[in-house]
């Protein structure tokens, strides 16, 4: 039946600030609904041309094909150093760095929590898929006890690799943070209120708060072995139990 | 003309730093170059600019490549362990085509070795210390003053390059205090303006920075054009100095402290009839093979001396190339070689 377009209004189209380049993520791949959501945002608050997005190493290595935006590829785990570095030499420019579990919460250890207390005033977004998709699928310091992973092909045993990190804790911990936050993407509240999460982490950047930190627990179906829709159950029923979704801090 | 003062090494290079518009600077402390922190620390956040006492030298070293992008002046320092850390930042700003100046006071090593002077991480300055095909400016100051003039230059250098330059010293000239008529400060409104920095893609298409591309086609071009500029910066930027060469028929290589100290051995020398010459490479990457290469037709012996077991002296045997004997000395571990024991290695060598 042909369908008249006449009196259709647009309500969902591609972001503003997203180019045409193809997503490289595997289908199902949460990174992939995130970083659309980073764009509707930064297309919601009209900072485009005043955003500097810093790539990490990992599967989000390619950022710099998808935003409309000034990206810089920063080296394995430095991204929130590199972030200081771009705000502190311009402080109008509004950054934002974008960081996978093993970037963020293991090799970038240091320069991650470091950021974080010196209150910089950056939006960290934390992708926590709780293994080292890019690499194929090792451990990472966020992999459930248990977990299966390349380098754990019997399971994540605490006695020998230790407990699943809670990173955002640990930043929830310091005095600077002005707001720190774990959601998730594997329904459509969820994926609602990481959006709103994400608009106000960088909304507090735009009001010259400080450091906001927005964790997101995500899928990485290919290394999991699950298919999408297992993945996001998978998130809801077992991972939301070792890492609680909500606020941690909200100083803004 | 500036005004003179009495300063160390350290403080000179910051105060250069300072008056060739150095906007952001990122360091961790280490001896022998905690003046230089301590110098930016004071006026740095005085006039406006950013000091930040990084968590590591990674973390500095990471600073410095954002600060790059966004298209500032920014410098780094520190001394050889910490230098060891910077390596995979300073690969990723050649990698990227980043504009930025590393200090390097070195002092005595492997390992933690000790904060005595020592000229080691020549290897690592000139040949490329971190991954891949790239190469830093390395410019080596022997005194006080050179160091402001170099750091100065450095700055320069970087920019019209787009390529880290390191200023390579040792805690000798760091430390010593010498009198020194500082540069005027630049006018930092009048340099060119940077097109390809990440400032906010507004009125144009997005900047990227990047190190990357998993087309090996296409990585092969962004090498190529690495080694296109690094042809040009031999072509154009090798400076060298020469003291006594004229009539010489043997000369010291040495480069730095250890160069600044063999002028003394020249006189010496020459007092009791030994016609030495010095030849003192100020760029030691890119190195100035050419010259020396003309001066090695002129004399019999080029000797060698470096607080190291023998670095430079490779690039000295390439640049003579078997013209004229080519015997080294050299002292380690932070010992720095006196003019005496430079001149007994000297007589050994002249007929
Ligand atoms: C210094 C360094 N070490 C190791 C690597 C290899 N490497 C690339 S990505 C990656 C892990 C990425 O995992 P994560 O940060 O969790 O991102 P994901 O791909 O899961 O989104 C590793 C170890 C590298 N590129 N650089
Ligand atoms: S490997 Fe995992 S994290 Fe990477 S794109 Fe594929 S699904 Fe996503
Ligand atoms: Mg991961």
């Amino acid at each position: 039946m042909p369908v008249s377009t006449e009196k259709m209004v647009k309500v969902f189209g591609r972001p503003g600030s997203l180019t045409e380049a193809r997503f490289t993520y595997c289908p199902g791949c949460h990174h992939g609904i995130l970083t659309r959501i980073i764009a509707q945002t930064i297309d919601e608050l009209g900072i485009v041309e005043r955003t500097v997005g810093v790539a990490p190493v990992g599967c989000a290595v390619f950022a710099y094909l998808w935003y409309r935006c000034d990206v810089i590829q920063a080296s394995h785990g430095r991204a929130s150093a590199v972030a200081t570095g771009v705000k502190r030499a311009n402080p109008n420019l509004i950054v934002f760095a974008y960081q996978g579990d093993g970037d963020f919460a293991s090799i970038g250890t240091a320069e991650s929590i470091h950021a974080a207390n010196r209150g910089e005033n950056i939006t960290v977004i934390f992708v926590n898929n709780q293994v080292y998709g890019m690499t194929g699928g090792e451990m990472a310091p966020t992999s459930l006890v248990g977990q299966k992973t390349t380098t754990t092909p019997d399971g994540r045993d605490p006695a020998l690799f230790g407990y699943p990190i809670r990173f955002s804790e640990m930043i929830a911990q310091l005095d600077a943070p002005v707001y720190v936050t774990r959601q998730a993407l594997y329904d459509t509240k969820r994926i609602m209120d990481a959006t709103k999460a994400i608009k106000k982490a960088f909304t507090n950047q735009l009001e010259g708060k400080g450091y906001s930190l927005v964790e997101v627990l995500a899928t990485c179906p290919t290394n999991w072995r699950m298919k999408p829709t297992e993945a996001n159950k998978h998130v809801a029923e077992v991972v939301t139990k070792v890492f609680p979704l909500g606020d941690l801090i909200d100083r803004g | 003309m500036g005004e003179r003062m009495l300063l160390r090494g350290n403080e000179v290079i910051a105060e250069a730093a300072i008056r060739a518009g150095c906007q952001c600077y990122f360091a961790y402390p280490i001896t022998p170059q905690a003046e230089l922190l301590e110098h930016m620390a004071k006026n740095m956040p005085r006039l406006g600019r950013t000091f930040i006492q990084a968590e590591s030298e990674i973390a500095a070293i990471s600073m410095v490549y954002g600060a790059a992008s966004v298209g500032v002046r920014t410098m780094t320092s520190s001394s050889s362990p910490g230098i060891s850390l910077k390596q995979e930042g300073i690969s990723y700003l050649a990698g990227s085509n980043l504009p930025a100046v590393i200090v390097n006071i070195v002092r005595g090593g492997p390992g933690l070795g000790d904060i005595a002077p020592a000229q080691s991480d020549y290897f690592q300055a000139t040949k490329g210390g971190g991954h891949g095909d790239y190469h830093m400016i390395v410019l080596a100051p022997s005194t006080v003053p050179e160091a402001g003039e170099l750091t100065m230059l450095a700055f320069d250098l970087a920019d019209q390059y787009r390529t880290p330059v390191m200023i390579l010293a040792d805690g000798m000239l760091g430390q010593m205090m010498e009198p020194v008529e500082l540069p005027e400060p630049i006018d930092v409104a009048s340099l060119p303006a940077k097109e390809w920095a990440t400032t906010g893609a507004k009125g144009r298409d997005p900047n990227v920075i990047l190190s990357f591309d998993l087309d090996p086609e296409v990585l092969k071009r962004m090498n190529l054009a690495l080694q296109k500029r690094y042809r040009q910066i031999e072509a154009k930027e090798v400076r060298y100095e020469e003291a006594a060469t004229e009539d010489a028929d043997i000369l010291i290589a040495a480069y730095g402290t250890v160069a600044r100290i063999s002028k003394s051995v020249v006189r010496m020398a020459r007092a009791e009839g030994i016609k030495l010459g010095l030849f003192r490479p100020i760029t030691l990457w890119p190195f100035p093979y050419q010259p020396l290469k003309e001066l090695a037709d002129r004399v019999k012996t080029v000797l060698t001396v470096e607080m190291s077991a023998g670095q430079m002296w490779e690039d000295v045997r390439l640049g003579v190339a078997e013209r004229a004997n080519t015997p080294f000395y050299g002292e380690m571990g932070g010992v720095v070689p006196t003019p005496r024991r430079i001149l007994s290695e000297v007589r050994k060598h002249a007929s």
